[in-house]
Formats: C-alpha cells, structure tokens, sequence
C-alpha cells in the first residue's frame, strides 16, 4: 500500500471527482461561463482540502458539454492552491495521449505538489477524441492496452527499451523528471476490465454509479483473485469506488435536490435520463449511490466499506450543472459530519 | 404521444407497405396522431461498431434518437433465414441496450410461408424485451398471399391491423397511469 501512498490504518479515504462537465442548471436553466466553471472547480477543490477531504480528481472528456479537456492544467492550478489534499485524473484517457508526455505532466505535477499526484488511466466512454486526436476507433483496445502498458514501465524503468504498434520506440530513454506516482486502472464496473487491472497488478479505481453492494463487490472479488492468480498480494493493491453523492436534511430532500441534475445531465451526455425507479432504490442500504441524510449516506458507506473493504470512495457531487451553493454546502458537511465519522469506524 | 414505426427490410416493399397499412387504420381511430416512419431501407446506416449511439455520424444519431425518444414503437419485420433481417438486428445494436425503456412496442411481421409463425416470438421478442421495452403481445402477421401488387386483399388484415393499433394505444394510456403513479410514490 505504501507503493501508493494509501494508509489503509488511518481509515478509508474520502474524496471528490469532477467529469469536469458544463452543462445547463435544469432548475434554472442557464449555464454559467466555461470560465466560471473551471474557476469553480478550482474553487471547489479547495474547499475540500480545507475540508480535510484527501483525494480531488478532475476528469478528461473532449466532447461537448465538458471543459477540461486540458485536465492536467487545471490539476496543475489545483495543486497551487491546495496544500494538502492528493490529487489525480479521473481518468486521463491513455489511448489517445503520449505516454511519455502525459508521465512528464505527471511527475512534474507530482514535484510541484510535494508528491501528492497520482493518475487514473482510462479508455474513454465516449469516442469523439479518437477523431479529434487522430485515432482509429478500432484500435480502441489495443491502444488503451499498449499505451497503458508502456506509462507503467516508465514509471518504474530509469531507463526505458521499448517499441510497440503505437508509437515510436524508445531506446535507452530517460523519462525526467523523475517520480513514482501511483497509476491506477479506471474500470467502468464490467468484471473484463477489473480482471485486467488484476492481471497487471495495478490498483483498481471502480465506477459504480448505480446498482447493488454485491454486484460491484463480485467485481472487485474479480480484481483481488485476479492479483493472486498472477502471484500478488491482493492485500497490496488499492481500490477505490466512485459514484453520485449528496447529503441533505433529510433523504428525500436530498433525492429531490440532485434528482432533476443528473437526469438532465445524463440526458445531455448520454442521450437518455437516469430512470426514476432506479434513483428512487438508490436511498436502499444495499444500493451503492450515496444520495441521503448525512447519517443514512454515513451509514450507506460503512456498509459498502464492510462489503469491499476498498481503501478510497471518491463522490461526484456536481454533475449536470448543480450549484456552487449547494457545492459548498455539501463540502461543509461532508466535512464537519461524514468525515469524523467514518474515519472513526474506518481507521485502525 | 411520440409515435415511430420502423419498417425494419432494405429488401423489397411488403413490410413498408404492412407499416403504411398500420398507419393508415391507426389514423381512422386517432386522427390527431404524429407517426413517423422510419424505413431503413430509405436510410443507409452504418453497421454498429460498439460506440456510443451519440457518437455516430448526425443524421444516424437523429434516427436512433427518434426511436429512444418514442413512447410507442413498432416494429415492421420479414422473415429472413427463419429469422429478423440483418438490417433489422443492425438497427437494435445501433441503439443503447435500454433503448425502449418505458416505450409501449408493437410488431408486425410479413412472410412468404405461415410456417415462420412463432419466428417473432422466438426471435425478436427477446430483443425488445432485453431493451427493456414493454411489448403488446399479440402481432399481426401478414402472408404474402395478402398482397396482389402492393395491395393488400384481405379485410382480415385490416382488422387485426387495427387491433394492433387499438391495444397500442391502451396499452401506452395505461403505462403512464402506472408510471404516474409509481412517479408519485418515490416524492423527489
């Protein structure tokens, strides 16, 4: 664990991801500059170092409704502003960037930031940065695979050998500057791509946006036979999940406040809405969405913490256009209610 | 109400021909009615190749938004090696695997032989049901022998044709009762 800079005795980790989207307020119906926006999720990463949360993530999605794209430049803004809360990608699509140059942004981002960078490597949902990049589509899995392959060996070789399909080959290259960031694997919830993580013995970062504890608990059961089958330690290798979360006074009024964003978000983005009996199973103590009262979210990630003994949960909160207000407001309880407690029953 | 029918060959004319049947006595019982037509074999699309439905080229993406966006859709099929055509089974993967969530879904089959009956059932059933649609049972299958020309002989045919169109539009009144009223028990 310490290979990742996780200390699972101080309890599990709490943190927040932004898919960086920009997207009309449904309760509004406006949307705020892409100025704003990006200034705001600065903001908001802020708040949640101030908050003692200990991990911020920004996302990178090339299409439209999202705005960063440049996601490495806005950590880098972050990381100035912050001083002790870690940072990552969430994810940073591999396929389609430069492995040498996305482990230089990384590591100098990790100097800058007295050491506390990591990436979360990704294939990408959506395809429209294929095309934008220069990619074939069809390549679609044997770039992730290749190129992810070649970041990991840069980040433990001095010295990197190597050629492959995609790229140039490397000869003897040094990789500077020089760091040993933690890379985790993004899995969108499929078993497939957790037994992959396993299998390259990397640290899994799980998607779950919605569904049973014991559906996503079989694919991180998946991850850690998959470590031992290739000789690891599944004790070793960190896991994160990664799902919608809002806290209010009470359950429902917390349903009603991030209902309408994420319905219409997923409308936007993804071209259908999220269905409402879905949602509505999403408050059940066995479902995975954090969407409640403080103490029904505190005692909803207890449960998935008993059911995954993973070592990072990682909320998104700002999804479809919700408002900074209510953004404060949740960083402000997540802060003074959710963190104490669930350190308390977490830390060893 | 979003009405979309799909007329699901690139081969010949009888199951477009079925579906402007269907349009046709669906208009005498709901005049005001918008049905859109959407005859694939007018279209051209591309063969799925496993992207997301909104990253396909515009005017693909304008389609398959019509039928995610419907409340009812039919579905115009012929038999094809005793089963959907290609064309038919190309256009389901194009659309997201929940596709006809909360879509009331009809079918209408035309075939050369009476012998490929249960070919719907067995067939493309399964396929609506997997895309989470709720489909009214009962279909109307048309045999070729109903056709002289592009005209269809049997009064028969007309018959359950309106049937078909009958219990559709029930059946999409009662799923937003149910809807509304599940809507109204979960108070966000």
């Amino acid at each position: 664990m310490n290979e990742f800079r996780m200390q699972p005795d101080n309890g599990l980790e709490f943190g927040v991801y932004t898919l960086g989207d920009h997207l009309v307020d449904p309760t509004t119906g406006k949307r705020i500059s892409a100025q704003q926006r990006l200034q705001e999720i600065v903001e908001l990463a802020k708040l949640s170092d101030e908050a003692g949360l200990d991990f911020f993530s920004v996302g990178e999605s090339h299409q439209q409704g999202f705005v960063t794209q440049a996601h490495t430049v806005v950590l880098s803004h972050i990381a100035a502003v912050t001083s002790k809360i870690k940072l990552g990608s969430s994810s940073t699509i591999i396929s389609t960037l430069d492995p040498v140059r996305v482990y230089e942004d990384f590591a100098t981002l990790d100097l800058l930031s007295n050491h506390r960078t990591e990436i979360i490597a990704g294939r990408a949902s959506r395809i429209g940065l294929f095309e934008l990049l220069g990619y074939d589509i069809s390549d679609y899995e044997a770039l992730f695979e290749e190129k992810f392959e070649l970041l990991l060996k840069i980040n433990q070789e001095e010295r990197v050998n190597w050629s492959g399909e995609f790229r140039a080959p490397l000869t003897d290259a040094e990789v500077l500057p020089r760091a040993v960031l933690p890379i985790w694997r993004a899995v969108g919830g499929t078993s497939t791509s957790a037994i992959k993580a396993g299998r390259q013995g990397v640290p899994m970062q799980l998607a779950t946006l919605g569904g049973a504890v014991s559906t996503f608990k079989h694919v991180i059961e998946r991850y850690r036979n998959s470590l031992e089958e290739v000789g690891l330690d599944p004790l070793a290798y960190p896991v994160g999940t990664a799902g919608f979360f809002h806290v209010a006074e009470t359950t429902q009024q917390a349903q009603q406040e991030m209902y309408p964003y994420i319905n219409e978000g997923m409308k936007v983005t993804n071209g259908q809405g999220f269905p409402k009996q879905a949602f509505a199973q999403g408050k059940n103590k066995d479902n995975v969405m954090n969407i409640g009262s403080v103490d029904e979210v505190v005692e909803k990630i207890l449960y998935q913490h008993d059911a995954f003994k993973h070592q990072r949960y990682l909320g998104q909160m700002d999804f479809g256009g919700v408002s900074f207000k209510q953004l404060m407001r949740t960083i402000d309880l997540i802060g003074e209610h959710v963190l104490p407690k669930i350190r308390q029953y977490t830390k060893k | 109400m979003n009405i979309v029918f799909v007329s699901g060959s690139v081969v010949g004319t009888k199951t477009r021909r079925a579906i402007t049947e269907l349009k046709k006595v669906w208009l005498k019982q709901d005049a005001a009615a918008q049905i859109e037509i959407i005859d694939l074999k007018a279209l051209k699309l591309p063969f799925c190749d496993g992207r997301h439905f909104l990253d396909y080229e515009e005017d693909v993406v304008a389609t398959l938004k019509k039928v995610v966006e419907a409340d009812v859709v039919v579905f115009g099929t012929p038999v094809f090696q005793a089963s959907i055509p290609g064309s038919l089974k190309n256009f389901f993967d194009l659309l997201p695997q929940d596709a006809l969530r909360e879509t009331v879904t009809g079918i209408v089959v035309t075939a050369g032989s009476s012998k490929h009956y249960l070919m719907a059932e067995q067939h493309l059933k399964p396929i609506l049901s997997y895309m989470k649609a709720v489909v009214v049972s009962t279909y109307v299958y048309i045999l070729a022998e109903d056709f002289v020309g592009n005209d269809l002989v049997k009064d028969d045919v007309d018959l359950r044709l309106a049937r078909l169109a009958e219990d559709l539009i029930f059946t999409t009144e009662a799923k937003r009762y149910i809807q509304k009223k599940q809507e109204e028990a979960y108070g966000f």
